[in-house]
């Protein structure tokens, strides 16, 4: 039985909560106890009750340093990824169409993706009425996104709204209403990534898109073993100095290793109900990451 | 030859063979299965205690010279400071430093003991109470001056060994004792001091770094020429006078004790008061 162990206040800051907890019991007894699922937290097997708050914890703590570190980490290429997810999207209210849209972008707090999607629809389409929900698990990261929204055009405008939701539930927002469903570099973070993807099927109206930006397996192996160096070495040791948090780094390094690769979350999309035209991906610089793409019929 | 390009095709027709084909289950699930056995292929070596972060050799060169830059260009930021007092924390220094505490009894009673540094080992709310010419309340008196306390000590993670580790941690959570028995503040020109003096009696090669580069990149002349004209001195003289190696003291127990005896038994003086003295001169520059 391997032993998980106390790391509370060992951080210097980082986490707030325990990374994991001290099981004192043999194998016998925790046989007996009920039966705890058990999930991925990276590398580490945490209960799934867990590693909501777990994630929390990570997401708080980089959520100011969250661009630069993005940045940093990419090497700005972030930026060129979801610029090439948007315009491949191509959303936007047509002009001789009546009813605007309503898009949901998941665990996208800090809103690039949002913001670049109504700005795209405005920018070709001429389209200022499609309403964008932003939806993120973590408050803080909301509030980020929030404080970068006072910055632009839609600043406490009526076509965002800033809801802390779970992207495994999306309790507040109704079945069949949203028309355009983005997650970008968020769904690797889910505990139960097939129930929101799941989710994601309910509340998307029938011909609705649903679109998942994120890590995926580079397919070539010498450039694989150079790029798992690179995560695996570079990240942390960047995350230690630029951040002052090594602990969170290595976890969002472990939590894109453990992400299904391509092909697996291709059928985990098809699982859930979408139609997956073609492949079902497209690879961006070599597999680094993968944009899928499914329809609700 | 053939066998490359029919891969896929020759591993399914000997799965049928093997009768290993479970014709209930769709390609959908089976891909899924699959994926849930993958495995890591970048591991690390096991860790050795809890916070250990075991690197390769490459990683600590890469540490070691990222952290001296960053010391370097900003030493206000505890991340590179600690970064490399881990990265020069070598082996043969931390092994010659650790012998050094096992040939003194004290020294011994603390490799044995393991204590641990916090405001909770320490008692800060007793150590308030004791005479004012205590350790206890020297040391008390400087941690509200300088407004820090003893939970700020970053825990060791980069070194491999266990007892080395416990060493260095040692030697990390005594810095501010040092600094009570000075009476050095903790701004740049004080750090560089205690480091200076460090260095000179336990001989940590990251002090002698910071001795020896840090005052290059001091923006005021006044401070380094007052760094250098009083304080490397006064630290030379009792770094020459002090016998024992500071490492050795069990400082939790002796938070009672007098503490001009204390010093005098050390051979340390006190230095000038820093704050004092750079109080005085702002206040001579206002005046010009």
């Amino acid at each position: 039985m391997s032993c998980l162990r106390v790391q509370t206040k060992a951080f210097t800051k980082g986490f707030s909560m325990p990374l994991t907890r001290l099981f004192s019991t043999g194998p016998q007894l925790f046989q007996a106890e009920t039966d705890t699922k058990f999930t991925d937290f990276g590398y580490k097997q945490v209960p799934e009750a867990d590693k909501e708050k777990l994630v929390h914890g990570v997401f708080s703590s980089v959520a100011s340093s969250y661009d630069v570190m993005n940045d940093a980490m990419s090497m700005g290429i972030h930026r060129i990824w979801k610029r090439h997810m948007i315009n491949k999207l191509d959303c936007g209210m047509r002009a001789s169409s009546g009813e605007p849209l309503q898009f949901l972008d998941v665990a996208g707090g800090t809103g690039d993706i949002a913001f670049g999607l109504l700005d795209h629809a405005k920018e070709k389409y001429g389209d200022t009425q499609s309403k964008m929900i932003v939806a993120d698990i973590n408050a803080d990261m909301l509030k980020e996104g929030e404080r970068r929204s006072k910055k632009t055009v839609y600043a406490d405008s009526p076509r965002i709204k800033f809801m802390v939701q779970n992207g495994e539930k999306l309790d507040a927002i109704p079945d069949n209403s949203i028309d355009v469903y983005t997650v970008a570099f968020g769904i690797r973070n889910f505990t139960d990534k097939q129930a929101g993807l799941n989710s994601a099927y309910r509340v998307l109206k029938p011909g609705g898109i649903f679109a998942c930006l994120e890590f995926s397996k580079v397919q070539d192996p010498v450039l694989d073993y150079f790029y798992q160096i690179y995560s695996f070495s570079c990240l942390p040791m960047m995350g230690q100095f630029i951040a002052n948090d090594r602990e969170s780094y290595q976890y969002l390094v472990e939590s894109i290793r453990k992400h299904p690769d391509q092909e697996t979350f291709a059928n985990m999309i098809r699982k859930a109900g979408f139609y997956v035209p073609g492949k079902g991906y497209e690879n961006l610089t070599f597999g680094v990451a993968a944009i899928h793409v499914g329809v609700k019929l | 030859m053939v066998g490359y390009f029919l891969k896929d095709s020759v591993k399914l027709a000997d799965k049928v063979e093997n009768n290993q084909i479970d014709q209930n289950k769709s390609n959908n699930e089976l891909v899924l299965e699959q994926s849930s056995k993958t495995k890591p292929r970048f591991t690390r070596p096991p860790k050795n205690y809890a916070n250990h972060i075991p690197l390769y050799t490459s990683e600590k060169i890469a540490m070691f010279v990222v952290s001296a830059i960053g010391s370097f260009l900003h030493p206000e930021k505890n991340q590179y400071i600690v970064a490399l007092g881990e990265s020069t924390a070598i082996p043969p220094f931390l092994k010659h430093l650790r012998q050094q505490m096992l040939d003194d009894p004290t020294g011994r009673q603390i490799l044995r003991d393991r204590p641990n540094i916090t405001s909770e080992t320490l008692n800060l709310e007793k150590l308030a109470s004791y005479g004012e010419n205590t350790f206890g309340r020297t040391y008390y008196d400087w941690l509200k001056r300088e407004k820090v306390s003893p939970d700020t000590r970053v825990p060791v993670r980069f070194i491999d060994d266990e007892e080395l580790a416990f060493v260095f941690q040692r030697y990390r959570q005594c810095h501010d004792f040092y600094h009570a028995l000075a009476g050095l503040p903790i701004t740049r020109e004080g750090e560089i001091a205690v480091k200076f003096f460090e260095f000179l009696n336990i001989g940590t090669p990251f002090a002698g770094m910071g001795a020896i580069f840090a005052p290059w990149n001091m923006k005021k002349r006044s401070q380094r020429r007052r760094l250098l004209s009083i304080y490397y001195p006064w630290a030379i003289e009792s770094a020459a006078h002090c016998k024992n190696n500071l490492i050795n003291i069990y400082w939790e127990k002796i938070m009672d004790k007098d503490v001009g005896e204390l010093r005098e038994e050390l051979g340390i003086t006190k230095p000038p008061d820093m704050r004092e003295l750079r109080r005085r001169e702002r206040a001579e520059r206002h005046n010009k």
